[in-house]
């Protein structure tokens, strides 16, 4: 089963001409991704390695039937891509641009609601779900197949805990990068929501960041709806307030959005906390061991 | 991006907002002579980024001139430390001169974004509390302070001014008044990606009228682009050095205080390297992301930045190789260690794609540093070596 993408997955690539689109579309395809057609405004009717390019989004639902979309336009021309996106009725849109100003995203937040689509990121890592395949930049080679959902608001730091997993023997159902800005299109507590209704999905890893309140929300939404054990890790202990941690959302400000904040958010709603993010892996695994036991 | 009191005064002056009369000023020379074209008392406010200038000695009056020449001549060229510079201080370049206003009353006024799911919009904020820092307030009378959302399709509407300027007890004259400067704030705001507008103190002086007393603008990086007029705003003289140089080479990097300097890929790991080096019982010396797809080049670059802060030690590399090949990360460090004549004892932990190559091409390459496997391990090593 696994989230968001599956089986029935048909994925169109927003700027897939692009250095970066073109690169990413060429991983996700050895990956077994389902791309079906790419755009890219004013390039419609090439290919790229055989997959069709066109000029606008509904010309891939039209014919290819997609019902996800991976954007990876430059910032400048994400929102609009957002919108057609939206617009041609794609299910599912990840995006991976970073650098869209912020009062774009109210403008995106407020078309996403009340349409039938969910959005992923921007500025975010994607989503792979192994032996389906991928949209986005997590590297190829560390995941693998099994009952551990991974959610995250880091990139590399999601690629060394599912790599940390893979290496135990413990696989993973999917893994989502929900990105790293201060208003993303999907929180921690959606992807919480799907991988509790998951049957795949057996335990979850949530790596949250410093700035904002999205981890606090997460943990009120734990304590009450979710039943699967969570084990999690909040990066950003040591980082001074005021000052933007490479991420837009990586932020303490007003004394507000502290690790410490969020690792006691997350300890009171009965999620094992682990402060040691090398030891994420090897806590995942304990618990699906006692969990078998017991089960 | 952040920019002075006196150009956030200039936009909102731009936008109609009521501000006090006066213009900055680089030397006593120049203060003396913008005291002169205002009448009476006058105050000087040394231009820096931070808050808490006025109890630093920073904020002072002068009833002439002549004593405006003398103040100014104090706190332009001075190390003003408050609560937010660290104990360093910053040097003062500029000082703001404008005419002193009889405040009867000190109201607080914001605009900023409201990041929480729940609402994820423009909200703006009043307190009756103005002229404290509004955190405090927050934190002990959370009911002094007012908000209200703002809908991005509907935009502002007059009645939600209303709601604040009640709330604020302000008289019908006062309300109209409040109602123009929040309209003209948030248009301001839009225009321009602010990420935050904060007029405290907004005073009621004596003739009853509304002035914004000081302004305190903060701009959205990401919106920067499109903005050209606020970038040309930025001063470079307000951050570290290093930052500085780090930005031109598209290097994310932020100065701390201890003495492990740290290289890695990736903000979120780059965070929890740091908290990894505080675990092992050391203090980091910086933030550094070299991003998802860093060059030769630029790792060099990354490198000279770390080695050129005095305080660095030791220096722990953290690479997972996804995009980022370690290959091209070990050929950058090369590259770098021949270029600047490294001294500093160096750990290295490379993990990811092309992790063999990269790993054998530093084997050879007659670098002298420590190979680590795992992130606690790294940073442990990391630590032991500063002694």
């Amino acid at each position: 089963m696994a989230i968001l993408l599956d089986e029935k997955s048909r994925i169109v690539i927003q700027g897939i001409t692009g250095a970066e689109g073109s690169f990413h579309t060429r991983e996700a395809l050895k990956l077994g991704s389902r791309i079906v057609a790419g755009v890219t405004p004013g390039k419609g009717g090439a290919t790229l390695d055989g997959i069709p390019v066109y000029d606008c989004v509904g010309d891939a639902v039209e014919k290819h039937g997609a019902n996800v979309s991976g954007i990876y336009t430059p910032a400048a021309f994400t929102p609009d891509a957002i919108f057609e996106s939206i617009e041609a009725g794609v299910e599912l849109i990840i995006c991976m641009t970073e650098g869209i100003p912020v009062l774009e995203m109210v403008r995106v937040k407020q078309a996403l609601k009340g349409s039938g689509a969910r959005m992923i990121g921007p500025n975010c890592p994607g989503i792979t779900t192994p032996g389906v395949g991928k949209v986005g930049f997590m590297p190829n080679f560390i995941h693998k197949q099994g009952n551990v959902g991974v959610v995250s608001r880091s990139g590399t730091l999601t690629y060394e805990v599912i790599w940390q997993l893979t290496n135990l023997g413990v696989g993973q159902s999917t893994s989502v990068g929900i990105g790293g800005d201060p208003i993303v299109g999907s929180g921690f507590k959606d992807m919480l929501a799907l991988f509790e209704r998951d049957p795949q999905t057996e335990a979850i890893v949530m790596i949250g960041e410093i700035g904002g309140t999205a981890e606090e929300e997460a943990a009120e939404f734990i304590s009450s709806e979710v039943t699967k054990p969570v084990v999690a890790f909040i990066a950003g202990r040591t980082a001074p307030p005021g000052r933007r941690m490479g991420h837009a959302g990586a932020i303490i400000s007003g004394g507000k959005g502290t690790a410490t904040d969020k690792f006691n958010a997350l300890e009171k709603a009965g999620v094992a906390v682990e402060k040691n993010p090398a030891e994420l892996g090897r806590r995942a695994t304990e618990i699906l061991e006692k969990k078998k036991n017991q089960g | 991006m952040k920019i002075h009191e006196y150009q956030a005064k200039d936009l909102l002056r731009e936008y109609g907002i009521p501000v006090p009369r006066g213009r900055s000023a680089a030397t006593p020379e120049e203060a003396r002579l913008a005291a002169g074209e205002l009448s009476g008392k006058v105050v000087i406010k040394a231009q820096i980024h931070s808050g808490g200038r006025g109890k630093g000695g920073g904020v002072r009056t002068a009833a002439s001139p002549e004593e405006a020449f003398a103040v100014s001549a104090e706190i332009v060229g001075m190390q003003l430390v408050t609560h937010q510079t660290g104990p360093g201080g910053k040097k003062v370049h500029r000082v703001l001169v404008e005419e002193a206003a009889d405040a009867q009353r000190e109201l607080y006024l914001s605009i900023l974004v409201d990041r929480s799911q729940r609402r994820e919009c423009v909200v703006i904020m009043a307190s009756e509390a103005g002229g404290m820092e509004i955190e405090k307030v927050a934190a002990e009378s959370p009911e002094r302070i007012v908000s209200c959302a703002i809908h991005p399709v509907v935009g502002f509407s007059p009645f939600q001014a209303r709601k604040l300027a009640a709330a604020l007890h302000l008289n019908s004259e006062q309300r109209k008044a409040f109602t123009d400067i929040t309209r003209n704030l948030y248009r301001l705001f839009l225009d321009k990606d602010c990420s935050l507008v904060e007029i405290n103190p907004l005073v009621i002086i004596g003739d009853g009228r509304l002035l914004a007393l000081d302004a305190k603008l903060d701009f959205d990086d990401d919106g920067l682009y499109r903005h050209p007029e606020i970038k040309g705003l930025r001063d470079t003289d307000e951050e570290a050095p290093l930052e500085v140089e780090a930005k031109n080479a598209s290097v994310n990097y932020i100065k701390l205080e201890g003495n492990v300097g740290c290289m890695v890929n990736g903000a979120g790991l780059a965070m929890t390297t740091m908290d990894m080096i505080k675990m092992a019982g050391g203090e980091p010396a910086n933030f550094l992301d070299v991003g998802g797809g860093a060059s030769p080049e630029q790792i060099e670059k990354a490198f000279r930045i770390l080695t050129s802060d005095p305080h660095v030690k030791c220096i722990l590399v953290n690479i997972f190789g996804g995009i980022l090949r370690c290959d091209r990360v070990s050929s950058g460090l090369i590259q770098a260690a021949k270029n600047i004549e490294m001294k500093l004892p160096m750990v290295v932990r490379l993990q990811g794609t092309n992790v063999a190559e990269g790993r054998k091409m530093l084997n050879e390459s007659g670098l002298r540093f420590t190979v680590a496997e795992g992130l606690y391990e790294a940073a442990q090593k990391a630590v032991s070596l500063v002694g």
